[in-house]
């Protein structure tokens, strides 16, 4: 980052970017579509919100790739237990 | 790695295999195993709340969604704050680095402030952690997260104190980038509980 020199991510637009989704992420939530859709959409918000903050606040995006992977390393067994648990159910 | 004991000298922790500075590479295994810990207990919640669904309450019943909307804005401003901290170091601007620590203080102590308003509130109204799963579940989920918040706070206050003793430079502020993962993990893990506690 610092031979990147002085020029920095526009943090400001992602800030305007995650107020923008948590407004309509409230709104979505009290629309009154079918519960699915409502829980999908919610989730999609959440997580697009998430990779702004880990992609630019957290500077993933311009790190090297085996600190990527080392993030992600551990979304991999979280994510197999939500699921094998959500196949309990669904 | 050419010299390594110059490097230490100079206060910043050196670089290894992966090009990462040892401190910062260990605060992102730190929360490798945060994101284990935040996913065990959101694997308890589906859990419970598919097992027994009768026990919670419709979305903004119980819970007031309107001031955690906000609290959640609150988090993200303090993200913000401190994303800039780190801008301001990065550019040697030792003035702006202490406004906006202090500003990330701030801001996030006002989120725990609200959570504890809104835990005063829920309990007048006789929600408590007994109150069944519901209750059990949310001031679990809320509560270790708002320790960590709690956690982030004194951190980054310590931070702050050191920056205004001129504890960092353009070249060497490591503590601010590392403490900022922290911050901004803690903001990710609310975004995610926010959905699941609050608007599902």
């Amino acid at each position: 980052m610092s031979e990147a020199g002085k020029q920095h991510p526009r943090y400001m637009l992602v800030f305007g970017g995650l107020a923008v989704l948590t407004a309509i992420e409230v709104t979505a939530a009290f629309m009154g579509f079918p519960r699915s859709v409502t829980i999908l959409l919610l989730l999609g918000l959440a997580i697009w919100k998430a990779l702004l903050v880990a992609l630019y606040f957290m500077h993933l995006k311009w790190e090297p790739r085996a600190l990527k992977v080392l993030a992600a390393a551990p979304l991999v067994p979280a994510a197999i237990m939500v699921v094998v648990i959500l196949m309990e159910y669904v | 790695m050419t010299s390594q004991a110059a490097t230490m000298e100079g206060g910043r922790s050196p670089e290894r295999g992966l090009g990462v500075p040892t401190n910062k590479l260990g605060m992102w295994v730190f929360l490798g195993s945060e994101i284990m810990f935040f996913t065990g207990l959101i694997g308890s919640y589906i859990i419970l709340r598919f097992g027994a669904s009768n026990s919670w309450a419709a979305p903004g019943e119980v819970l007031n969604v309107t001031v955690t909307a906000v609290n959640t804005f609150i988090l993200i401003c303090s993200s913000v704050t401190m994303v800039k901290a780190f801008a301001a170091i990065e550019d040697g601007d030792q003035k702006m680095l202490k406004v906006w620590l202090v500003a990330t203080v701030l801001i996030g102590a006002s989120f725990v402030g609200v959570q504890l308003f809104e835990y005063n509130e829920l309990i007048h109204h006789g929600f408590l952690p007994s109150s069944g799963l519901y209750g059990s579940t949310f001031y679990s989920m809320t509560g270790f997260h708002g320790f960590h918040v709690t956690m982030g706070v004194i951190c980054i206050s310590w931070v702050t104190i050191k920056a205004f003793r001129g504890g960092y430079t353009q070249d060497d502020h490591q503590g601010v980038e590392v403490i900022g993962l922290y911050w901004h993990f803690v903001d990710l893990v609310w975004i995610i509980l926010f959905t699941i506690v609050y608007l599902i």
